[in-house]
């Protein structure tokens, strides 16, 4: 943000002096955005350990931001999808996905939902990938990743917020897509 | 409850339901013909005292599935007992043990829905783990992965 | 003091209350995972429930008929992933009891044991943690992660891995440990000792928590043991049953500690606060183990060298059972002499606790329901493997 702003100094003894700021209203609104990505509390299998890790004392998530973890889609708007999705769940992964509110933002956390991690061979019912399902901004691998990996892939979210235009509503150019073969 | 000793209890009253009889300390077990499995699994609670059914093994023997009932006497552990039932593979009847053991009821439901042993008198077989339309037995030998599932592509190795 | 004037429009009598079905789950903060529950409510009571199971299957005992043995291990981890290195263990001996002359090395075992230990600590850390949040107290849970970092690291410097370590493998460990390892691990029993002090403080004598716990979900004698519960849930129910005790595996008998059961402290015998506090004395109680252990680890080798080239275990069949922090963790092993195994069969802990949750959740309240959960303490990644 730093880099945009323009401070006026018309003369010294302007009344508007230190008091106005100009910038863009992208860089504003995405500023704001970045700032305070809210996560959904969606934890599935072993790589939701982490999440909660990095939520906790010792990674503390809520230094950029992203510490209030919303049970509910509806005031999310970055789902961490941090474990292996089954068939079964599925559905519900879908459904969850739907119900929040647009601009959102999907993290593969964890290689089995990257493409279905060490169960991609012989795992008749486990989903080989979320991103065949929803689409997924930013993939974050390991098994399960560490905090650090976790903050680097909501880094990576941040960055693309930045990128964002407010008048193109369909996100062209940076919205992800299905996995299609 | 030693090993022996169930055995010599079953064979004082089902004799003809005993048709082997493994004493390995290490993994003792008794085979059961199918037929007198309830009335079997009622002997081993009430007279031998074995009151815990830890686990139920399904398994596939090409021509057979076998179910393993690990049973215990929940009051201070020791070696537990493994009971074998039989059946043949395309009639793979069983009665239920639930109202006997109250483990067997989720038990019994996993070992319909991963190797297809019907428990006959079970009150709600339904698949468990797997999806409620899912195909086929996972666990059986010769069970192949759909390819798509509800248009997802499964097999993608 | 009068009663108060009900006006006859309102008497209780009249009001008619209608039955509900609430879903709770998959996708719920407090139902530890993706356990669903279907609830049958009359207002704010519970009248009976269902639970479905199923939404983490993840076919774990057809990967073991697929991979060798060793990568078994690893699909291990991930069933309670909270005590991976439990999990390890029971499979591990499990296949070294196929084998009929197989002597694993005292320095492994020792090994072993601290890492199960300390891996217990850290699961009914996070078991309490999470508790206290379900409750509505979120300052346990940045407590207890505090110290569970502490652990973490002792584990990444012992395997590489925070979680999922695939480190207690057939025939021993997978790597030695340095006295480096060994003096965080003096330390960590140091530092964690008066620890649980302040746990104590901060929620077990906390009266909004033992309000929320004691009377809630008690679970008889008699309706544990005829599911098959296991583990703290059962000893929170007064019976001492423990196999590092009962049916001593590894090298569990020759260390000095007790087992914590449920006294009925602050309600009745059985019900959620007792549960709890089984965990809370339980992690003093592995302390203890661990201190011994890696105060007589001995030197030697890491692990057999009866095991050369693939591991092949003879043909036969063996069960194996290890207290998990969770409960009894079995596994059916049956070896048909090649170096994968032909069924694999793993008799979750969590499976049985869960499974008497219809039963102990009638007649509760929908908010005590979240605390009945939590106190099962069960881990998905088990129950539906």
């Amino acid at each position: 943000m730093a880099e945009s702003i323009q401070e006026i100094n018309l003369n010294n003894d302007s009344p508007t002096r230190d008091n106005i700021l100009i910038t863009s209203v992208d860089q504003l609104v995405n500023w704001t955005r970045r700032s305070s990505v809210w996560p959904m509390t969606f934890g599935l299998a072993c790589c939701a350990i982490e999440m909660m890790a990095t939520g906790a004392s010792h990674y503390d998530i809520d230094r950029f931001g992203s510490g209030p973890f919303r049970a509910t889609p509806r005031q999310a708007d970055l789902m961490i999808v941090a474990g292996t999705v089954s068939h079964k769940m599925a559905p519900r992964v879908k459904r969850l996905f739907d119900q929040m509110p647009e601009p959102k933002y999907v993290m593969a956390m964890g290689a089995c939902t990257v493409c279905g991690g060490p169960y991609i061979k012989h795992g008749y019912h486990v989903l080989k990938g979320v991103d065949r399902l929803i689409p997924v901004d930013v993939y974050v691998p390991g098994c399960p990743p560490r905090p650090e990996a976790l903050l680097e892939g909501l880094f990576r979210i941040q960055d693309k917020m930045k990128r964002e235009r407010v008048l193109d509503r369909e996100r062209i150019g940076l919205r992800p897509k299905l996995l299609v073969e | 409850m030693t090993p022996d000793k169930v055995h010599e209890i079953l064979k004082a009253k089902h004799a003809q339901a005993v048709s082997a009889f493994d004493p390995n300390p290490k993994h003792p077990s008794i085979k059961i013909a199918p037929e007198f499995w309830r009335v079997v699994a009622k002997t081993l609670r009430d007279d031998c005292g074995l009151d815990y059914l830890v686990s139920l093994t399904a398994v596939d023997r090409a021509a057979e599935l076998e179910a393993i009932y690990t049973l215990e006497v929940m009051d201070g552990a020791r070696c537990p007992i493994h009971v074998r039932v039989l059946v043949p593979r395309d009639n793979p009847l069983i009665a239920t043990v639930e109202d006997i053991w109250r483990t067997a009821d989720w038990h019994e439901r996993e070992a319909w829905d991963l190797m297809g042993i019907t428990f006959v008198g079970h009150h709600n077989l339904v698949r468990i783990l797997c999806a409620e339309d899912w195909e086929g037995h996972p666990l059986r030998k010769d069970y192949k992965s759909p390819d798509t599932y509800h248009g997802i592509k499964n097999n993608v190795t | 003091m009068n009663a108060p004037h009900i006006p006859k429009a309102f008497a209780a009598s009249d009001v008619r209350s209608e039955e509900m079905l609430l879903n709770m789950g998959p996708q719920h903060p407090s139902t530890h995972g993706v356990f669903r529950v279907v609830i049958r409510t009359d207002g704010e009571i519970v009248i009976d429930s269902e639970s479905h199971v199923g939404y983490l299957h993840r076919c774990f005992e057809k990967h073991c008929e697929s991979v060798s043995f060793l990568q078994s291990v690893l699909y291990t981890d991930r069933l309670d992933y909270l005590t991976s290195m439990g999990n390890n263990l029971a499979f591990s001996l499990g296949v070294e009891r196929l084998f009929t002359d197989l002597v694993i090395p005292e320095r492994a075992e020792h090994i072993r044991v601290i890492c199960a230990e300390l891996n217990r600590i850290a699961s009914h850390l996070l078991a309490i943690g999470t508790y206290g949040m379900d409750i509505g107290a979120i300052t346990p849970f940045l407590y207890c992660f505090r110290d569970r970092e502490k652990i973490l690291s002792i584990f990444e410097s012992i395997c590489g891995q925070r979680l999922n370590y695939n480190y207690v493998r057939p025939g021993g460990v997978a790597y030695d440990i340095d006295d480096s390892m060994i003096a965080a691990i003096k330390d960590f029993c140091k530092y964690f000792r008066p620890k649980a002090q302040e746990y104590d403080d901060l929620l077990s004598n906390n009266d909004i928590f033992v309000r929320r716990t004691a009377n809630v979900g008690v679970l008889s004698k008699e309706l544990a043991l005829s599911y098959g519960v296991t583990g703290p849930c059962l000893r929170g129910s007064g019976v001492k049953r423990d196999l590092r005790r009962d049916l001593p595996y590894s090298i569990y008998s020759r260390f000095d500690f007790e087992i914590p059961v449920g006294t009925g402290e602050r309600g009745t015998l059985g019900d959620c606060y007792d549960r709890y506090m089984v965990r809370v004395r339980e992690m003093i109680e592995s302390l203890r183990i661990v201190e011994q252990a890696v105060s007589q680890i001995p030197d030697g080798p890491f692990k057999t060298d009866q095991i050369k080239g693939k591991l092949r275990p003879p043909k036969g069949e063996s069960f194996i059972r290890v207290e998990n922090s969770r409960g009894e963790l079995g596994f059916y092993i049956i070896s048909d002499g090649k170096d994968v195994a032909y069924r694999v069969k793993c008799r979750a802990p969590s499976f049985h606790n869960i499974s008497l949750l219809t039963d102990i959740s009638r007649g509760a309240m929908i908010a005590d329901m979240v605390a009945i959960i939590g106190s099962l303490d069960i881990v998905m990644g088990e129950v539906d493997r």
